[in-house]
């Protein structure tokens, strides 16, 4: 018989080979040796820590007294890891793209970083854990009992042995789940002591199986005759609690904190979920094959009154077989330690990040000088965290009197952490959940949990027996076990029944009343939409829900009324009737575009990448790079205003410089210009009269052939040197205007007479005086001049056989039109725009004049406030001059 | 046959091949997804046999382990399979080396 | 043997008065006012001397004289410019066409006569 002193050294012993293990571990993951290390096999072994000592001695208790319902407890897991496709794939990818450290850290991510949420999920999980906790020690304590029953030395004494466990447990957890700092990385060394843990009980549990089917009852055959032959051999199950069991299990599975640290916070591929499917559901199946012909040989063989809960333990005691009792008992010890390791790491990380720290960090001066020994503060908070979790578990124990059966407690825990379903299952695959809608649905669940069992369940110890059985005040319809009236249900199931629906009803009821944050809805969007952010591996895909999010993030940066312009103006385009446009590849790539001119390509693409695939950087991050960036650009728009003011100038000098430079060019052409106009009438007279002195003989009528030359060309150059004279006067802006009144018919007659005067030229002029009988009121002299030029360009330039100008007359629009049209062959396009410079002559005819008088003419126009402009397209030369209103409206 | 009437088929498949692929990894989705929920009715099955009212009628709790079991292999079984062509697919990147191995 | 000048002037005075000139020193006096059509008239009038204006309508008198010597049996042919525009640029861009002579607007009827018999004896010298 193994005395207790020997069990004590075999435990420790066990203890030094897991840290061994664990050591070793860590040490190869840390030289990037042992691949096997994050093996699928290892993650599926690690997810056994879902069978804890409770599942271990519990199930056999449990199928002693209820038959086969222990198996549900496993069916619900089963049922999970079959939906692993679309429910724990989904999980995994949230948890690792948004790198969350706990369950409480993936609600309050999902629910725009609430931590308000991540403080309720954290109290639900330690007050879910701490039964569980005590279950392990009453467990561990119960087993150390039936070895001190048959060691003849009695040194054991019951109190003290949990005290000590406890103390044991809670060194053990934080030296192993303490000893990394960064509780973000994976723990190799954790992860793959658990998996061995899980090999030992398995095989401890098979061991004993084995042991009792062959060694005690003699084969399969006769094992099912002794099944059927005891008091449990028919199918007696209760509906409700079978169903009930079923989901709860499935429910705390995915809700457990210890669950969801091995299954998605230490998960190193999601690949590995694959081989879990089948391999963990058999797992379960193989740990659950023998614990009916355990529990039933057990009934048989041990006497009346025995806990059944003990069976793996006292059935190889009773028959002798000592060193399978001792791998019994290491079996369950192992159960024990592994989940309360994990479990102390998961919600000492909880406590830690969501409890201690913004407490520590609001207490902290200066939040901005918080360095390195935060690394020091969340260590102690975690290690402490691990002391109280533990003290509280010893307590409850203490408390609950050791009394209550292991399943019962355990399935206490799982009704209380199940608390966080509804919102967990909302937040992944429904957008509309909101912050408001997890905290009362979480509130309601937590409450009718503690109500209808939490406190019902300590025997009276927290709640007074009149309120169990009259309800609080007398209210009937309040009695904890029997809400709204509704008796005779098993109490498990009636709290998980009312708990969770109305946890439910209240989350998708306030969820729907209530409006998310931005935030919110971005991390909804993140969590619910995660696989279309991380399948295209190139170009941009998403679906319209993102669309929404993207507008979030754009408006950030653009500022919201060029956002919504751009996605009302993309949305139009692609014909849609919503304000918002379906995010396809190209509407993204245009979107980043927009961003990059703003924030730089990288930035852009890493944004969007962020809504709408997978990335790393937390949304929190991102937001807070777009509210940097938004300063930065109010910045830098500020800059680039007065770089475009400066830019602005130096074009305007620019300007200036090229302008002077014209004028000056202009002024030089204009002085050659004008010595050429000068030296040609010059040449004329100089030749012609040092001919006429030089010559002799010249007959009478060559010398008055060249008199007229000289006489002709002195009186051009007198022209010329008039219309210089003119012009500068014009060009100046120093005219004197003598304005008077008289009607236009008057001027046209006077200018009509003067151009066709002396001359011998056939230009008719036809004009419509019905039409001239327009007042004006102008300096008319000035006027009459560019009548005169313009009809004697006519008489000089029509090259009609019967050259005929056309004067009519209009009033458009307030001014007086005035159009001269002759049946010439006109001005060519090319020269057009020329007509009006200074010295422009059309074609070769050089004896009109300097080519001033059109120029003359526009300045005149421009000082009388009209214009003159060519007319194409009149078959002939054409131009009009206009006359403002005001002028007319004067003279009246 | 020549060489290059040989080859022409060939060429052909990988687009066929494909769309049979990618039809196939569809229905294998659906079909993962189906898993649970018959599990879940297989499992719930019992819930429909009588209840024990005296000790002759019951079902005997060996044929109801039997039955349990027999579902839970034949669920894990199918998860297995499931598994290992999701894992085939995933990593299935020489479409053509597969068709050779798997007839269809 | 008659010597022949192609005077290429648009302004009907100056060419009047010039022709007066030269033909009382016994040239052959032919008148062109055109500048576009210049080069043909040149080739086939086959003058001994050419006097041409710088500012011709169509084309001016630079670009002929330049497209003119790049002409076979252009070379040699001696050419007074005259200029209205008496700048030192255009007598660079002249000698730089290669004008035997430039004369600026207005001259002395002795310079006009001086040139053409220094530019003809040149001529028939070499």
């Amino acid at each position: 018989m193994a005395t207790l002193n020997v069990l004590i050294l075999v435990c420790l012993g066990y203890v030094v080979l897991l840290f061994g293990v664990a050591f070793a571990a860590d040490r190869m993951a840390a030289a990037g040796r042992g691949a096997w290390l994050r093996s699928p096999l290892i993650y599926t072994l690690s997810l056994s820590i879902y069978c804890t000592a409770w599942t271990f001695y519990g199930a056999v208790g449990n199928a002693a007294r209820s038959g086969l319902e222990f198996v549900t407890i496993y069916l619900g897991p089963t049922l999970v890891m079959l939906s692993w496709w679309w429910g724990l794939r989904k999980l995994v990818r949230v948890g690792r793209s948004q790198r969350v450290t706990s369950i409480a850290d993936l609600i309050s991510s999902r629910y725009g970083k609430s931590n308000t949420l991540a403080i309720c999920v954290t109290i639900l999980a330690v007050l879910g854990g701490t039964p569980y906790i005590a279950l392990q020690l009453q467990s561990i304590t119960l087993s150390f009992s039936i070895f001190a029953e048959a060691d003849p030395s009695g040194l054991y004494r019951e109190g003290s042995s949990v005290f000590w466990v406890a103390a044991g447990l809670a060194m053990f957890a934080i030296l192993f789940g303490t000893r990394n700092l960064d509780a973000n990385e994976r723990h190799h060394g954790v992860v793959t002591a658990i998996a061995l843990e899980s090999v030992v009980k398995l095989f401890a549990l098979i061991a004993v199986g084995v042991f009792v089917v062959w060694g005690v009852a003699g084969g399969i055959g006769p094992m099912m005759a002794r099944i059927d032959a005891s008091e449990i051999g028919q199918w007696n199950v209760d509906a409700g609690r079978w169903t009930t069991f079923i989901f709860l299990s499935a429910a705390a599975f995915i809700c457990l904190p210890r669950m969801f640290q091995v299954m998605v916070v230490e998960n190193a591929d999601e690949g590995h979920l694959r081989t879990a499917a089948w391999a963990f559901p058999l797992y379960l199946l193989l740990m659950s094959l023998f614990v009916v012909p355990i529990a039933v040989v057990g009934l048989d063989l041990l006497p009346e009154g025995s806990n059944p809960d003990l069976f793996v333990l006292t059935v190889p005691l009773s028959q002798g077989n000592d060193w399978l009792a001792m791998l019994s008992f290491i079996g369950g010890f192992s159960s024990a330690t592994s989940m309360v390791i994990v479990t102390a790491m998961a919600l000492s990380t909880m406590v830690s990040n969501h409890l201690v720290m913004p407490i520590w960090l609001s207490t902290q001066e200066g939040s901005g000088s918080v360095s390195g020994d935060v690394r020091n503060v969340v260590l102690v908070a975690r290690r402490v965290s691990i002391a109280v979790i533990m003290a509280m578990g010893y307590y409850y124990y203490r408390l609950s009197g050791g009394g209550a059966a292991l399943a019962s407690i355990g399935l206490v825990a799982f009704a209380g952490i199940a608390q966080i379903l509804p919102a967990l299952v909302g937040g992944l695959f429904w957008r509309g959940a909101t912050r408001t809608g997890a905290l009362i649905g979480l509130t309601v669940g937590f409450v009718l949990w503690i109500y209808t069992l939490l406190l019902p369940g300590m025997d009276g110890a927290l709640m007074p027996q009149s309120v169990l059985q009259n309800g609080p005040f007398g209210w009937g319809w309040l009695r904890p076990q029997a809400l709204f009236g509704i008796e005779g249900m098993d109490p498990m199931v009636h709290t998980v029944m009312w708990s969770l629906s109305l946890n439910a009803f209240a989350f998708c009821a306030a969820s729907l009343l209530s409006f998310p944050s931005p935030l919110e809805r971005l991390q909804g969007a993140q969590f619910v939409n995660v696989f279309d952010h991380s399948v295209a591996p190139r170009g941009w895909s998403g679906s319209v829900a993102q669309s929404e999010d993207l507008m979030i993030m754009t408006q950030r940066i653009l500022g919201a009324g060029p956002a919504q312009e751009f996605f009302q103006a993309e949305a139009r385009a692609q014909g849609g009737r919503t304000s918002l446009p379906e995010p396809t590849p190209g509407f993204l790539e245009r979107l980043e575009r927009e961003l990059s001119g703003s924030v730089g390509a990288a930035t852009a693409h890493a944004m969007i990448g962020q809504i709408v695939g997978g990335s790393s950087v937390s949304v929190e991050d991102l937001l807070a790079v777009a509210d940097e960036s938004a300063q930065m650009l109010e910045y830098s728009s500020q800059l680039e205003a007065k770089s475009a003011e400066l830019s602005r100038t130096a074009r305007k000098l620019r300007e200036a410089n090229t302008k002077l430079t014209q004028i000056s060019e202009q002024k030089d052409s204009f002085l050659s210009q004008v010595s050429h106009e000068l030296r040609t009438p010059m040449t004329s007279i100089r030749a012609f009269s040092e001919i006429m002195r030089d010559t002799d003989g010249l007959t009478p009528e060559e010398q008055t052939r060249y008199a007229a030359i000289i006489h002709d060309e002195a009186l051009r150059l007198t022209r010329l040197l008039d219309d210089l004279l003119d012009l500068s006067v014009l060009e100046s802006g120093r005219v004197n205007l003598n304005m008077s009144g008289e009607s236009l018919s008057a001027v046209l007659d006077r200018a009509v007479s003067s151009a066709l005067a002396g001359s011998r030229s056939t230009l008719t002029v036809r004009r419509t005086r019905q039409s001239e009988r327009i007042p004006l009121h102008t300096d008319l002299d000035r006027l009459g001049q560019v009548f005169i030029n313009l009809i004697s360009n006519a008489q000089k330039y029509c090259d009609a056989e019967d050259p005929v100008l056309t004067i009519s007359a209009h009033d458009v629009g307030g001014q007086v039109v005035i159009d001269f049209a002759d049946n010439g062959s006109g001005i060519p396009p090319e020269a057009q725009s020329m007509v009006f410079e200074k010295f422009a002559r059309v074609g070769g005819d050089k004896a009109g004049g300097a080519g001033l008088g059109l120029a003359i003419c526009r300045e005149i126009m421009q000082r009388l406030g009209g214009e003159i402009t060519y007319l194409p397209g009149q078959g002939g030369a054409a131009f009009r001059v206009r006359l403002p209103m005001a002028y007319r409206q004067a003279a009246q | 046959m020549s060489e290059s009437e040989d080859r022409k088929p060939q060429r052909a498949r990988p687009s066929l091949f494909l769309e049979r692929q990618s039809y196939r990894r569809r229905r294998l989705m659906d079909a993962a997804r189906l898993l649970p929920i018959l599990g879940a009715a297989l499992i719930a099955l019992p819930l429909l046999w009588p209840s024990q009212t005296s000790p002759e009628d019951g079902v005997p709790l060996s044929s109801a382990i039997l039955y349990i079991f027999a579902c839970w292999v034949f669920l894990i079984v199918v998860s297995l399979i499931f598994g290992f062509a999701a894992k085939r697919m995933a990593t299935g990147d020489d479409p053509e080396a597969e068709s050779d191995r798997w007839p269809h | 043997m008659s010597r022949k000048v192609l005077l290429i002037e648009d302004e009907p005075n100056i060419a009047e008065a010039i022709r007066f000139l030269l033909t009382r020193e016994g040239w052959q006096v032919e008148t062109h006012a055109e500048g576009s059509d210049a080069i043909q008239v040149i080739q086939g009038a086959n003058p001994d001397l050419v006097i041409l204006d710088v500012m011709l309508p169509g084309k001016s008198g630079m670009e002929i004289l330049r497209d003119l010597r790049g002409l076979e049996g252009m070379q040699n042919l001696p050419v007074l410019m005259l200029t209205a525009r008496g700048q030192t640029r255009d007598r660079e861009m002249a000698e730089n066409a290669g004008v035997s002579r430039f004369m600026t607007k207005p001259f002395s009827n002795a310079e006009v006569l001086t040139a053409v018999r220094d530019l003809h004896a040149q001529a028939t010298r070499s």
